[in-house]
């Protein structure tokens, strides 16, 4: 999860970084408070995305006044996915120098690494080949030859920039983060080390270190925030083949066997891992998409047991008795049992091949639409 | 990273319900179960099998060549280091949601100490007709066969999938690997591939991918100097972009990760890609 802003550069506080002194407003009015009592301000929008200010959401401002027509701008409108509810009002540095550092994950290496340049500001997306990156060791501080190393590729050198990248590398290990980055780190002209900007993005799987609520995917529609409330990760894709499978990769793997027979995946929903006993309420969410014209359900089942997911599927159609068709495909742990329960409850027989599943789901959709449109009844 | 039926076989988390179950079909498989690990109850017996404080105390008793944790996130860390401590030469971890700090240093730790680590958040390793470690459906053999063919997958359901259609088709596999869905990883797909490559019996590689990272790229770059034929399967062709795919973390983000650039970078190295599941048997047949 991205953290705003605010809340990363509170934490860079924690861990002994100097940032600008500012405070959160989420008025115009509580803007030139604020700009009353620090002088010379910036008002930055607070969202979860980068690229601010190249989008205007980070305005210089000399007098409270300006700071209030800022705000009142700023607040409530879109940056990138992003609706604007609050700004943070900083504090104007004099800059000298603006320099690059930050902690983040090599994946492929699987190794943590430090990266960092004597150039820092807005343009790094256009200069990161000239970024330089050192692999740092798993769970351990960091070394004295390797803080050599960044004061040199810095370009600056001196206890405080040493306690800064020390102070970030902590950061870094004790949120568990998979990246602290700040751009700039400036050297303000009271050679002084400020982090004026501050960006953190938090592991999902580590403890949560602040009470901040997710935006990661922007805006979501009802019916994704009903499923994220019930711990469902539904992403609406706005087809007419609706689909339930275990697991992102088998998922991802349905979405794209229905655009290959000629269908519009109408949903990502999966309900592998710990949400496989959750099919109840996957598949009411499921169906109650707009556009829907055919159900396929997808299962392979290794961890997730078929017989589970199943069960909780053919309760839940008794249930809601919905007005499309459905088509089953039932592979893995617990097949044989699942597939008794859909035949004998449904008086459907599951297909034996997922393609043949999908084939006929697609083929039911588009039955479905013609149908619609000549105004017949199914 | 392949496992037969003579490997010691040490469960973290027997005595759980999960550990009970699979441990339980593991074991009517052919896997040599020799015992797991619960401190709480250390010497006692767990549906015939011994249970010990830890795996270095297995180690000493009965001898241990492969572990695999039915353990908690927050239990993984000590089990896997205690794994590795205790000799383990292949440490399958099934555990999902481990942050990913911890499993840099576990992997670390693994490295220094020669153990191989599988996951995390793996659904495990199958030899047909010899042996498995995890949670796959080894046992049914309508999905898995003995045979010739060696599967890599990020994916277990996915894995499972390419199994099943594989034998429908009359093709067995040497081996299944699943390397696991977390963006770190003990076991590269690259590293899977290899091993595959080395093992005698493997004649052609299917390879399961995913949207997202660049475990697909880093695996064409070997496929490009194996002999075996690659056929491969990449999920996520009609996945929209910016969006995260569950919790791990397929996301495409700017150019890296997405369908395209893995599917050229497989067939620049000679894989043949398919696009549906249903044709990867087809082309292993060539």
């Amino acid at each position: 999860m991205k953290l705003l802003e605010a809340t990363a550069k509170s934490l860079l506080a924690e861990g002994g970084l100097r940032v600008p002194v500012g405070e959160l407003a989420s008025s115009a009015a509580d803007a030139a408070a604020i700009a009353e009592r620090l002088g010379p301000c910036v008002v930055k929008a607070q969202v979860p995305a980068g690229g601010r200010g190249k989008a205007g959401g980070v305005v210089l401002c000399t007098t409270p006044a300006e700071a209030e027509v800022a705000t009142s701008t700023l607040i409530g409108t879109l940056l990138g996915d992003h609706r604007v509810d609050e700004v943070l009002v900083e504090q104007q540095i004099d800059i000298d120098t603006e320099l690059y550092l930050a902690f983040m994950i090599d994946t492929s290496a699987g190794m943590p690494m430090v990266v960092f340049n004597q150039e820092g500001g807005v343009d790094i997306e256009d200069n990161l080949g000239s970024l330089e990156r050192r692999h740092l060791t798993p769970g351990a501080a960091i070394g004295s030859d390797m803080l050599d190393s960044v004061c040199h590729g810095l370009g600056v050198d001196g206890l405080d920039v040493r306690a800064a990248i020390e102070g970030l590398h902590k950061v870094f290990t004790s949120t568990k983060a998979t990246l602290v980055e700040v751009n700039p780190l400036v050297v303000a002209s009271d050679a002084s080390i400020i982090a004026l900007d501050a960006k953190i993005e938090t592991d999902d799987s580590a403890p949560r270190v602040v009470d901040e609520v997710a935006d990661d995917a922007g805006e979501l529609t009802p019916l994704e925030q009903e499923a994220a409330e019930k711990g469902l990760r539904l992403i609406e894709l706005g087809g007419n083949v609706a689909i339930l499978a275990n697991g992102a990769g088998l998922t991802m793997t349905t979405m794209d066997a229905v655009a290959h027979h000629g269908g519009q995946p109408a949903n990502f929903l999966e309900i592998g891992g710990d949400a496989y006993t959750r099919a109840e309420s996957a598949l009411d969410l499921t169906l109650r998409q707009t556009g829907v014209g055919s159900l396929v359900v997808n299962f392979c089942g290794a961890f997730a047991r078929c017989d589970v997911m199943t069960e909780g599927v053919v309760n839940a159609w008794l249930a809601l008795s919905p007005d499309i068709e459905v088509f089953f495909s039932i592979h893995g742990t617990g097949q044989d049992e699942a597939r008794a329960m859909v035949r004998e409850q449904l008086g459907i027989e599951p297909y034996e091949s997922m393609d043949d599943a999908i084939i006929a789901a697609v083929s039911s959709a588009r039955l479905r639409e013609h149908a619609t449109q000549d105004g017949d009844e199914l | 990273m392949i496992v037969n039926s003579d490997d010691k076989v040490i469960v973290h988390g027997l005595t759980g319900k999960q550990g009970t179950f699979w441990a339980g079909l593991m074991s009517e498989y052919g896997t040599n179960i020799v015992g797991g690990v619960n401190p709480k109850k250390a010497g006692t017996i767990h549906e015939g099998m011994p249970v010990f404080a830890s795996a270095v105390d297995a180690a000493t008793h009965v001898g241990v060549d492969v572990s695999v944790m039915f353990v908690p996130p927050a239990g993984a860390r000590a089990a896997v280091i205690d794994a590795v401590d205790a000799g383990a030469r292949l440490v399958v971890v099934l555990t999902e949601f481990i942050p990913v700090h911890d499993t840099m240093e576990l992997v670390h730790h693994a490295r220094r100490h020669g153990s191989q680590i599988m996951g995390p958040n793996t659904a495990g390793v199958v030899t047909p007709g010899e042996a498995f470690v995890g949670f796959m459906p080894a046992f049914d053999d309508r999905i898995f066969r003995e045979g010739s063919v060696g599967v890599v997958s990020r994916s277990g359901s996915l894995g499972t999938l390419a199994c099943l259609e594989l034998t429908r088709n009359g093709l067995g596999q040497s081996a299944f690997l699943g390397v696991g869905g977390d963006p770190v990883s003990g076991t590269s797909t690259a590293d899977a591939v290899s091993a595959l490559a080395a093992h005698p019996s493997t004649e052609a590689i299917v390879v399961i991918g995913e949207i997202g990272g660049s475990k697909e790229e880093e695996a064409a770059s070997v496929i490009a100097t194996i002999e075996q034929p690659v056929v491969s399967f990449i999920a996520g062709k009609s996945s929209p972009p910016g969006k995260r795919m569950g919790h791990a973390g397929a996301i495409i983000e700017g150019n890296t990760g997405t369908y395209a650039s893995k599917r050229d970078a497989l067939e620049a190295a000679g894989a043949t890609v398919v696009d549906v599941p249903g044709d990867i048997a087809a082309a292993v047949r060539g």
